[in-house]
């Protein structure tokens, strides 16, 4: 049932309704609406009751195993949010004076520092407020550097076609041509490739790393050669930061710009798709273009907030404040607990379990897309054989796991591997789970090749069964009309 | 450490299984050259306890005074239920839903959640939400010109927020797009429709419509919809949701209504929390739904014929299309909107009318306490919605200091940003401001003036 059909008009809630409706006459009658918006009439039990039950159709970190490959689904330490809602915090208004509110940019400040320190760049903003919107931010500042200089002839940014989709979606915002580069058999970019693409028209490249294939770019040394010989710059998507950190610092390897998604890495939940935040960390040379507002330190121990006044060919402002303070919170808090001998711990776990599962999965019966190569945080198998054999498809497979409380991996991404399932398993979940998932992996191979329509026909135990993308596309009912 | 379950047994069973002699041989593949050094400003790892002991007294030093800013961020009292709610584990630590048949819970929310919007708005649909309501105006003018297709210049009114006309700017500056400021009338602090009539005949994407505007201040929104499709325009309304429970939806405008709606849910539920998360909303008429960025829920039906919900039209997106996607936007603020949509049904259409009425009417009865004291006035003689302008005969942040050392945020200074008003503030009371809070403002205002005012005269 929808909110809307619990509803009765004229029901009112005591939650919110003040005792009653204060006096409007003032406000003309041309200004007026006409007609009640249409929202829920229920009372607060109904409301509880309703969205308890919808919370519990959902699959999450804190009930289910979620090997998601590229999106990082880890244990989000409880502490992180208390603590980030305290009322100090809570209750600030964006526009009240940093004199109210150096608690928390100290707290901000102190991260900025943080993120400088494990990216190994030489300055980092805070604002961007999702991972794409980081990203956005360290085009714009490779475009600004650029045009500093007077060099306006460049007009197209690499994209190694193992990169996140959000790569070329981001050139394109900001006033580029994209060029992708393909990558080899074994999952490095092609450097040949790379070499003839390269030219006075290169902005810059935009390189994941490790790869949505799951490996770690060999060839990285190599690659910013070829890039800065040719007057461009490199940004370096820290989207796979949960492999690397405390292992490789991306501003000790050369590179120009990075964001980083604080919801993966630093482990804020990700709350149904969101609320994320994307700092950006840039070189020496980037560092007057980084957006604002940025959190500053004075002589007197003071902190405050830079804006435009400050920071002159700054990129500009990419939201209405600061950015995702509640998140950025949650990422301190969790840097933390876990101090700087906690930091490589991550990555050291989430590469034992990846590597861990590859090998057990490898054992049982799949494919592997790049049985040779270490895994990072995260690793392909690929069911094309499967496929062909029974006709039970990744896809197929992802919706059965869900029958045995298992989340799906990610599905037919990278674009680049047939019948993909991209798997993380992250470093916070126990060898019994990963056990447990190569059980049920096994019980599904066996599964397919013994009764291929009933893993077809699968889920069989959720609120509902399959559902109909196209029709949903094609017939399309965005809202409740009643 | 690290939330890590490991016992030393499972690491050397796994290592075992994987033929590794040791965790750090996992990294082989990393060139030895490019191995990081130890960190040098990330400390050494706190007690959860000691953590606690640290935020708690950040944050008991950040303990905020009476705050009457306004200007896009609200104070709005929140029902328990919504947060309570909303950090359930099974909202807040789940997973964008890829899987509709494991996430029916986050998708049937926000199907409810695009339901009350539209009708909030009086538009055809919404999508599932925006990082917030300035860069919610900025995909709204990406959207407008990929819709218009000719022309690549739009028109800003002065009155919008000037914070989020430079984040529109840093936006969609690189697309060769160009915003065009309109002025604003300095008696009524609103835009004159007539005077747009210079731009008649000009190519325009759209012209932006706010209501309230920055000010609080309610535009001619009927005459300015119809002027922009007069004129080949599309008519981009920027509101504040509180006011719609009030205020004529953007849908209604004019003769045909807005085309795309966008502002910031802030005030649907979500705390002030020094800026953000917020999210921002994005509704339009059915027949620009797929220019629309962001992620959208449609209703649909399972195998055995079952409703169910799913996202759609996902042919948009930039993990479909890649350089062809209409935004880079990869996420939504799926958790607020959880928050925002338990509030809406907490609240109902009676009471968020409640609420709106008692944000007007506290604002109106301090303006009116304000106006004439001490040299200070209203600055617009225009009607207005729940936050107003007050002119001063001294500098506004001076006296936002004198009143910040009585215990209050008097408000938004709007000098930097409109010299041309001279010493002003922008000044908004939510329902959450009592009688004696009202009283304690006009005090301390009082106070400032007249100080002022002595020492002038000593």
């Amino acid at each position: 049932m929808l909110i809307f059909e619990h509803a009765k008009a004229g029901r009112v809630n005591t939650a919110q309704a003040l005792r009653e409706k204060a006096d409007t006459s003032d406000i003309p009658e041309q200004f007026r609406r006409r007609s009640k918006p249409r929202l829920p009439e229920v009372s607060e039990l109904q409301a509880v009751r309703h969205y308890t039950r919808l919370s519990q159709q959902n699959f999450s970190i804190d009930t289910q195993f979620y090997p998601l490959g590229s999106c990082t689904m880890k244990y989000n330490p409880r502490a992180c949010n208390t603590l980030a809602l305290l009322p100090g915090f809570l209750s600030r208004h964006p526009h009240a004076p940093a004199s109210t509110g150096q608690g928390l940019l100290a707290t901000l400040y102190e991260l900025q520092e943080y993120l400088k320190d494990v990216t190994g760049m030489a300055a980092v903003s805070l604002t961007p407020a999702a991972g794409a919107q980081g990203e956005f931010a360290g085009v714009a500042m490779i475009r600004a550097y650029h045009d500093a200089r007077g060099d306006t002839a460049r007009t197209e940014i690499l994209v190694p076609d193992a990169a996140h989709g959000t790569n070329p979606a981001t050139a394109i915002m900001c006033g580029y041509t994209v060029r992708e580069i393909p990558t080899d058999d074994q999952g490095d970019v092609d450097l040949e490739a790379l070499k003839a693409a390269v030219g006075p028209q290169t902005a810059g490249l935009m390189l994941t790393n490790p790869s949505t294939l799951g490996v770690f770019e060999r060839k990285i040394v190599a690659i910013q050669k070829i890039i800065h010989e040719a007057g461009g710059l490199t940004y370096y998507d820290g989207a796979n930061l949960n492999a690397i950190l405390g292992k490789v610092k991306p501003g000790d390897m050369g590179f120009d710009v990075i964001h980083m998604n604080l919801h993966k890495t630093f482990s804020t939940p990700h709350g149904g798709g969101g609320p994320g935040a994307g700092p950006v960390g840039v070189s020496k040379r980037l560092e007057p273009f980084l957006p604002i507002p940025l959190v500053a330190r004075d002589k007197d121990g003071g902190y405050r907030l830079l804006t435009e006044a400050e920071r002159p060919q700054s990129i500009g402002r990419l939201s209405a404040h600061m950015g995702n303070v509640g998140v950025l919170l949650r990422a301190y808090v969790y840097a933390r607990l876990l101090g700087r001998e906690g930091m490589h711990q991550v990555a050291e776990f989430a590469t034992l379990n990846a590597n861990y599962l590859m090998a057990e999965l490898g054992k049982a019966g799949f494919d592997l897309a790049y049985p040779e190569r270490r895994a990072t945080h995260e690793f392909i198998v690929t069911l094309e054989k499967l496929a062909k054999e029974t006709g039970v498809r990744a896809l197929d497979v992802a919706k059965r796991l869900l029958d045995y409380g298992i989340h799906a991996p990610t599905t037919y991404f990278p674009l680049l591997v047939p019948e993909c399932l991209l798997i993380e398993p992250t470093e916070t979940e126990a060898k019994e789970a990963l056990d447990e998932f190569v059980r049920v992996m096994r019980t599904i191979l066996d599964e397919a090749r013994r009764d291929a329509a009933m893993v077809k026909g699968a889920p069989y135990t959720l609120p509902v069964r399959r559902l109909d993308d196209v029709k949903a596309a094609k017939e399309l009912d965005l809202a409740y009309r009643g | 450490m690290a939330f890590i379950p490991h016992t030393d047994e499972d690491i050397q069973a796994m290592l075992a299984a994987i033929g590794a002699p040791s965790i750090e041989a996992l990294f082989d593949e990393i060139p030895a050259e490019l191995r990081a050094g130890p960190l040098e400003r990330v400390p050494e790892r706190l007690s959860e306890m000691e953590v606690q002991r640290l935020m708690r007294e950040r944050a008991e030093q950040d303990r905020q005074p009476l705050c009457f800013i306004g200007a896009g961020a609200y104070e709005h009292h929140i029902p328990a239920a919504v947060w309570e709610l909303t950090t359930r584990g099974e909202f807040y630590s789940a997973y964008t839903p890829y899987q509709a048949e494991a996430s029916q819970g986050t998708l049937q929310l926000l199907y409810e959640y695009q339901s009350m919007m539209a009708s909030l708005t009086g538009m055809d649909v919404s999508n599932a939400s925006m990082y917030d309501g300035a860069s919610a105006l900025a995909e709204a003018v990406l959207m407008a010109v990929r819709i218009h297709k000719s022309a690549r210049r739009v028109l800003m009114p002065a009155t919008v927020h000037p914070i989020w006309r430079r984040v529109v700017e840093s936006i969609v500056k690189h697309q060769r797009i160009e915003l065009v400021e309109l002025p604003y009338c300095t008696e009524g602090g609103h835009t004159i429709p007539e005077s747009l009539e210079r731009f008649a005949g000009e190519d325009f994407a759209a012209l932006v419509i706010p209501q309230p505007n920055f000010f609080g201040v309610l535009e001619d929104v009927d005459a300015l919809t119809d002027w922009a499709h007069a004129h080949k325009m599309l008519a981009i309304g920027v509101v504040n949701p509180t006011s719609l429970a009030l205020l004529r939806p953007p849908g209604e405008w004019g003769e045909t209504g807005a085309d795309i709606v966008v502002g910031e849910g802030q005030p649907l539920g979500i705390p002030l929390s020094s800026g953000g998360p917020y999210f921002g909303f994005m509704a339009c008429k059915q027949a620009y739904v797929r220019q629309m960025p962001g992620r959208i829920i449609g209703a649909t039906t399972d195998l055995d014929g079952k409703r169910g919900y799913a996202l759609t039209l996902q042919a948009r997106e930039q993990h479909i299309r890649r350089s062809k996607a209409t935004s880079n936007i990869c996420t939504n603020q799926g958790l607020m909107v959880t928050a925002a949509t338990i509030y809406m049904a907490l609240t109902g259409p009676e009471g968020l009318a409640r609420v709106a009425a008692a944000s007007h009417a506290n604002t109106r009865r301090l303006a009116e306490q304000l106006d004439g004291l001490a040299g200070a006035e209203i600055a617009f003689a225009r009607p207005y919605f729940h936050e107003v302008v007050v002119r001063l005969p001294r500098a506004a942040n001076a006296v936002l200091k004198d009143m910040e050392a009585q215990g209050i945020l008097g408000g938004f200074d709007l000098t930097p940003y409109y010299p041309e008003l001279g010493d002003a503030l922008l000044v908004c009371a939510t329902e959450t401001k009592s009688d004696a809070d009202l009283a304690e403002y006009v005090q301390a205002f009082a106070k400032s003036l007249k100080a002022f005012d002595l020492s002038r005269f000593a």
